[in-house]
């Protein structure tokens, strides 16, 4: 498949009298088509940079980037604004005009490409009813909740129909319901209108919710990427782990469920397996049973272990004992 | 007394002379306030294009001259632009002559009114604009301007009621209106009662104006509802 974004050798640098800041280091980067593409970084590392060099708000110092295999530095600026009617774009603060009524936020980028009034009301109130907001047309930005606010932001994003919707930090400033809300109505979107996503995010949870791929940024590099599912069953870079496992070590609550029976089948007794995983993992571990015994200086037996309810911890406990080769399988309903 | 025909004229002719010249200044300093915020460039030359150096250069050349007219006390003004006043209006007293230099002194005050208005709209606003493909044109026209409305509404009821002040210099010039007639009744001939009498008037005209600019601000400010 042909990447619809395709990024090489990105590199800004921001000049300033105090001296130069390298913002972009060498960035290669390549979304594909339909895709959830989270980018993931602490405040500082420069995925706001990156986001806004994908669309050409911040111009790159170095490096290319290419939509739908068009290079946007080759664009006479008029040429420029026209590619960007094919890429949306949702902020943290929402960037609403304040003096216009939601539909007529979403009817903006249509006026801006010259679409009628009366045709670009009927998409207004099409893409409004989309998000859920049909009944907040005549509504100005300052009657709206947070959450009505990205909604009508995504609505206008979405107004000129575009391939890629960028999301910078996008849920940054809603409680944790409507995030959740907010990145549900994303994904459906991504699913119904085939929309590639681009995420940025200083939180892992919106990662994992959405996201199929990720990228980590630290300190302007992109210092691991890959699926999701395997950044957080094994990071590997030291930004990568500090962002997984930042997530509250503590309080992690078990229930009944999540059982698994462990296998000892031969290994040397003298390794702690089991604080071996909850250190690695950095994630608690219930002992529920336990019958092992040495032979040999060998480790026979088995063991019923509970993970946490977490998933994330949890798949990542189960990803360790696959490397380890240990054997394991879930038990159901152990009392 | 109060003199129905003398005080009619004065109100009537001060409100020609603020009006007639804060509609011309606004012709002048709202693309002059526009003009100084799209030329305005980050102070770091280091990435400098051409176009980066001429909008600079524009910039600097029109704050200067804006500044150096704002800069000119109304009353030197306006004895000042008596020779271009009459090329202009054919004389260089009445009324009419006296917009000419209110106009000049005024335009000047309007484009920094102006200027710090559409400053305060939201850069994450314009920034969501340009992410649309929003040309500069689309920008001024579809962004910054309605959206600084309210606040230059209110900067149109200061400029109105500054230039109103304005205006009873005119008399210097033979301009009329309510100063005129408070400087040459009550100053030159003693009458402290016609004096006062202009003062209350003067007071009413600028409450009111103030207060009309401050309610179209408000009416038109979908921030507070």
């Amino acid at each position: 498949m042909k990447p619809i974004i395709q990024i090489n050798n990105l590199g800004k640098t921001f000049v300033s009298k105090s001296g130069d800041v390298k913002a972009l280091d060498c960035i290669n980067l390549e979304i594909f088509p339909g895709e959830i593409f989270g980018i993931i970084g602490l405040s500082g590392a420069g995925k706001s940079t990156l986001v806004r060099c994908i669309n050409f708000l911040e111009r790159p110092t170095s490096g290319t980037v290419q939509i739908d295999g068009l290079d946007l530095g080759s664009l006479s600026s008029n040429e420029l604004n026209i590619a960007r009617r094919n890429m949306g774009m949702i902020f943290q603060q929402f960037n609403l005009l304040m003096q216009r009524t939601a539909l007529d936020n979403v009817c903006f980028p249509l006026e801006l490409s010259g679409v009628s009034k009366r045709k670009a009301r009927e998409r207004a109130k099409e893409l409004l009813e989309i998000v859920g907001l049909n009944d907040k047309l005549k509504a100005y930005p300052s009657q709206l909740s947070g959450g009505q606010k990205q909604r009508v932001a995504i609505a206008r994003a979405l107004a000129t129909k575009p391939n890629i919707l960028l999301c910078d930090e996008a849920t940054s400033a809603l409680d944790p319901t409507t995030t959740t809300a907010t990145l549900d109505l994303l994904k459906k979107l991504n699913q119904e209108m085939r929309l590639t996503i681009i995420i940025i995010t200083h939180e892992m949870s919106v990662v994992e919710k959405v996201c199929n791929r990720v990228a980590i940024i630290d300190d302007s590099n992109i210092c691991e990427m890959g699926s999701v599912n395997d950044i957080f069953a094994n990071p590997k870079s030291e930004a990568a782990k500090r962002l997984v496992f930042h997530k509250k070590e503590h309080d992690i609550p078990f229930t009944s469920k999540n059982c698994y029976r462990i296998i000892f089948d031969g290994r040397s007794s003298f390794e702690p397996v089991i604080a071996n995983v909850v250190l690695e993992c950095k994630a608690p571990i219930n002992i529920m049973y336990a019958d092992t015994r040495n032979i040999d200086g060998n480790a026979v037996g088995q063991m019923v272990i509970q993970l946490p309810d977490e998933e994330l911890a949890a798949k990542r406990i189960l990803h360790y004992l696959n490397n380890k080769k240990i054997p394991f399988e879930e038990v159901k309903n152990f009392v | 007394m109060f003199d129905f025909e003398l005080f009619g004229w004065g109100i009537l002719e001060s409100l020609y002379m603020t009006l007639g010249s804060t509609a011309i200044a606004y012709l002048i300093g709202l693309p002059l306030g526009i003009l100084l915020i799209v030329t305005e460039q980050p102070r770091d030359t280091a990435n400098y294009t051409t176009k980066n150096w001429i909008f600079r250069i524009i910039h600097v050349v029109l704050g200067f001259i804006t500044n150096v007219l704002r800069s000119i006390p109304f009353v030197i003004l306006l004895v000042f632009m008596i020779p271009i006043t009459r090329g202009i209006v054919g004389t260089a007293t009445g009324s009419t002559a006296a917009i000419v230099p209110l106009v000049v002194g005024a335009a000047p005050y309007i484009a920094r009114l102006v200027e710090s208005s559409i400053k305060e709209v939201d850069k994450g606003v314009i920034e969501a604009a340009r992410s649309m493909g929003a040309s500069t044109g689309q920008i001024i026209w579809k962004v910054l301007l309605p959206e600084a409305k309210p606040s230059l509404l209110i900067g149109s009821a200061i400029a109105v009621t500054t230039i109103f002040g304005y205006t009873a210099m005119a008399g210097f010039v033979g301009g009329g209106g309510l100063g005129d007639i408070g400087i040459r009744y009550g100053f030159h001939r003693y009458q402290t009662d016609i004096m006062i009498v202009t003062l209350i008037l003067s007071i009413i005209i600028v409450q009111i104006l103030q207060e009309v600019g401050m309610r179209l601000a408000k009416i038109n400010d979908k921030r507070i509802n």
